[in-house]
């Protein structure tokens, strides 16, 4: 086991370089940045001073390792945008952005898997035909809709709720539920199929001979087996949630970090926009490491492979 | 504690299908006494797993499962509740099935797989427990039986797999063992060296075992009654030396062309093949299913078929009341 999460975590660092570089060279991809920075109306003198300002000029190789070591510690330059430094730029935005991720992950597995269980307990039952409308719905409701008529129905004409911002724990019960909704369903149909599978293989019928309750081969037997591939699914969800939940923090007006990378994007902010892809894509990274380490601990087999 | 452990009359296994009702298991009739082993051969589809698991309960509930009486001990297992079966099933009565690779879960060690069943049911402590894995894990032939008892089913051969699956019914020691095919999936040359095993084990320990095989070596030796069933039907069955030494029915003279005979028949001799098809049992299955692959099928084989027994420990099913046999003697 040990072996195994060595062996994974050189994979995940060597993956982790690759995406760093990408992200870095990204500067060069869009064009010249000192022309960027120095704007429309600089002479060529402007430009090239810029160029030696910020160190544009030396080899790309050594601009990368400046810039990998600065990231390393913390210090992912400054916004072109908001003269800020980028890291505490990003670092508040990112706390929101990241509790927003985890509630909606925990929604979306705390719905979907029990619900994806009982649909596979009993096929074409009622609960089957309901779990299955939820995540058809799911899927076909657009996030930014269904974000809306929660606003409407919650917080505008019942006062549950309120409608925007990070203030209390109630300011993240709909965007919660709006962004977990939107992971449900993949998460739901992969759980059920996987408990229908796991359910009418042998070593199940081996463990009801041997007297256990139905409950126990439910979750003991048969879910142990059926949610490996839905813990693979459900980090690359979680990844997802971090770097693509713009629509919701935007109707909800959660200055995350979706709408950050969305802002800065939109206005060449290249430093905030490499921080924020790196950040992203180390999430991506350190999600899938994990996933492989808890299916590596639920699957024996995957531990020798 | 009554002497016979088992009782069965009539059990009876539908299933429904596309185009109807798929009458797999149609009314078949045996019993079993504490020690016994009764040896159930027919060729495959003939509904030998289906009974096997019937009496276990582990059928679904789209199959449907009627008898006029499936005792085991005085509990009738049709009608006893979920929670009196699994008190029973693992405990008292237990079953070793025909795919060893698939029948172990993946993600447990041997060793929990084993104790499970005995927590279960029994008030032992987890050390016990594994002693008692320990110890039958020996007794099935596994060396170092202690370090095993963290290994993995994928870490283990099939052959090893399967005397774990022996192993793992024995835990309880139950009264009853059913044995499906254990050594059809396993290789030919440790099929005989484990069948063995097993027969010596449930010897040893005095219980009452079904064995489902197509070793006619093996039910020759070691089988107290044999049972033949044909499509769904038990055709002939009794004490094992009565069945083997005068068969009756055509489709047993059929299946032991070569008669099995303790110390003269080979251990692994197959059953003799018949040619021709079995009939479709979706439907009204009426008359003797047997009729379109018998030599000596008459007109009357299409209507009720009568019960024959020269005993009460040797009966079949055949419209020649004298069986095939005396038909047999006559044309030589
Ligand atoms: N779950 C099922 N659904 C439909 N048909 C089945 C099912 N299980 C068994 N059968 C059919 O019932 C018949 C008897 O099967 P089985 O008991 O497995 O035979 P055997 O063990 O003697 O080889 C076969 O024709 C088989 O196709
Ligand atoms: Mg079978």
């Amino acid at each position: 086991m040990l072996q195994f999460i060595l062996r994974r975590l050189g994979l995940a660092l060597l993956v982790a370089f690759t995406v760093s570089f990408i992200s870095f060279s990204l500067l060069f991809l869009a064009g010249d940045p000192a022309a960027a920075l120095a704007g429309e109306t600089a002479s060529g003198e402007d430009i090239e001073a810029i160029r030696r300002v910020y160190g544009f000029d030396r080899p790309m190789l050594v601009q990368y390792g400046d810039w990998l070591f600065a990231a390393l510690r913390g210090d992912f330059g400054e916004s072109y945008y908001f003269k800020l430094p980028v890291a505490s730029l990003i670092a508040d935005r990112l706390s929101v952005t990241m509790l927003l991720g985890v509630c909606g992950i925990t929604f979306a597995l705390l719905t979907a898997v029990p619900l994806g269980v009982l649909a596979a307990m009993r096929p074409n039952s009622i609960i089957d035909r309901i779990a299955l409308f939820l995540s058809v719905a799911g899927q076909a409701l657009p996030s930014f809709w269904f974000g809306l008529i929660l606003i409407v129905l919650f917080a505008i004409q019942l006062r549950w709720l309120p409608v925007s911002g990070t203030a209390t724990w109630a300011h993240f019960v709909m965007p919660t539920i709006v962004l977990g909704y939107y992971a449900m369903p993949a998460i739901m149909r992969l759980t059920r199929a996987g408990m229908l599978e796991v359910l009418s293989s042998d070593y199940i019928r081996t463990a009801r001979a041997k007297g256990a309750s139905e409950l126990r081969v439910m979750f003991r037997h048969a879910l142990r087996n059926a949610i490996i591939p839905v813990v693979s699914l459900a980090a690359v969800q979680m990844g997802f949630m971090l770097g693509g939940s713009i629509v919701v923090e935007s109707i909800f007006a959660l200055h995350g970090a979706g709408f950050l990378a969305w802002e800065s994007i939109s206005r060449n902010d290249l430093p905030t926009v490499q921080a924020l892809i790196l950040i992203f894509s180390m999430f991506y990274i350190v999600f899938t490491f994990l996933a492989d380490v808890l299916n590596a601990w639920l699957d024996p087999r995957m531990r020798s492979s | 504690m009554s002497e016979t452990i088992l009782n069965v009359k009539g059990l009876t296994i539908d299933i429904p299908v596309g185009g109807g009702t798929l009458h797999a298991v149609r009314g078949i009739d045996f019993d079993l006494k504490r020690g016994e082993v009764l040896c159930i051969v027919g060729e495959s589809g003939s509904g030998k797993s289906l009974t096997s698991l019937a009496l276990m309960g582990l059928l679904g509930k789209r199959i449907k499962v009627s008898a006029e009486q499936a005792d085991f001990d005085g509990t009738a297992l049709l009608q006893a509740s979920p929670r009196e079966m699994r008190s029973l099933r693992g405990a008292r009565m237990s079953m070793i099935f025909q795919e060893p690779m698939t029948s172990l879960n993946p993600a447990y060690t041997i060793g929990d797989q084993l104790m499970e069943a005995m927590l279960l049911h029994r008030q032992v402590s987890r050390a016990e427990a594994r002693a008692r894995a320990v110890d039958l894990l020996e007794k099935v032939g596994i060396t170092a039986a202690g370090s095993r008892l963290g290994q993995y089913p994928h870490q283990l051969s099939g052959g090893l797999r399967q005397r774990v699956m022996i192993a793992m019914a024995l835990m309880c020691e139950p009264e009853l063992i059913i044995a499906d095919e254990p050594t059809t999936a396993l290789d030919v040359t440790i099929q005989a060296q484990i069948l063995r095993l097993l027969v010596d084990l449930v010897r040893e320990m005095g219980m009452a075992m079904i064995l489902i095989t197509h070793d006619l070596g093996v039910v020759a030796r070691v089988a107290d009654k044999v049972a033949v069933m044909y499509a769904g039907e038990l055709v002939e069955t009794g004490a094992a030396a009565e069945v083997f030494g005068a068969p009756m029915h055509p489709y047993t003279r059929g299946l032991l062309r070569c008669i099995p005979q303790p110390g003269k028949t080979a251990r692994g001799a197959p059953l003799g093949t018949i040619p021709g098809i079995v009939p479709s049992l979706v439907g009204e299955v009426a008359g003797c299913v047997f009729r379109t692959r018998c030599d000596e099928a008459v007109e009357t084989c299409r209507g009720r078929i009568p019960r024959h027994g020269p005993g009460e420990t040797h009966s079949f099913r055949c419209v020649h009341e004298t069986g095939a046999k005396a038909t047999e003697k006559e044309r030589v």
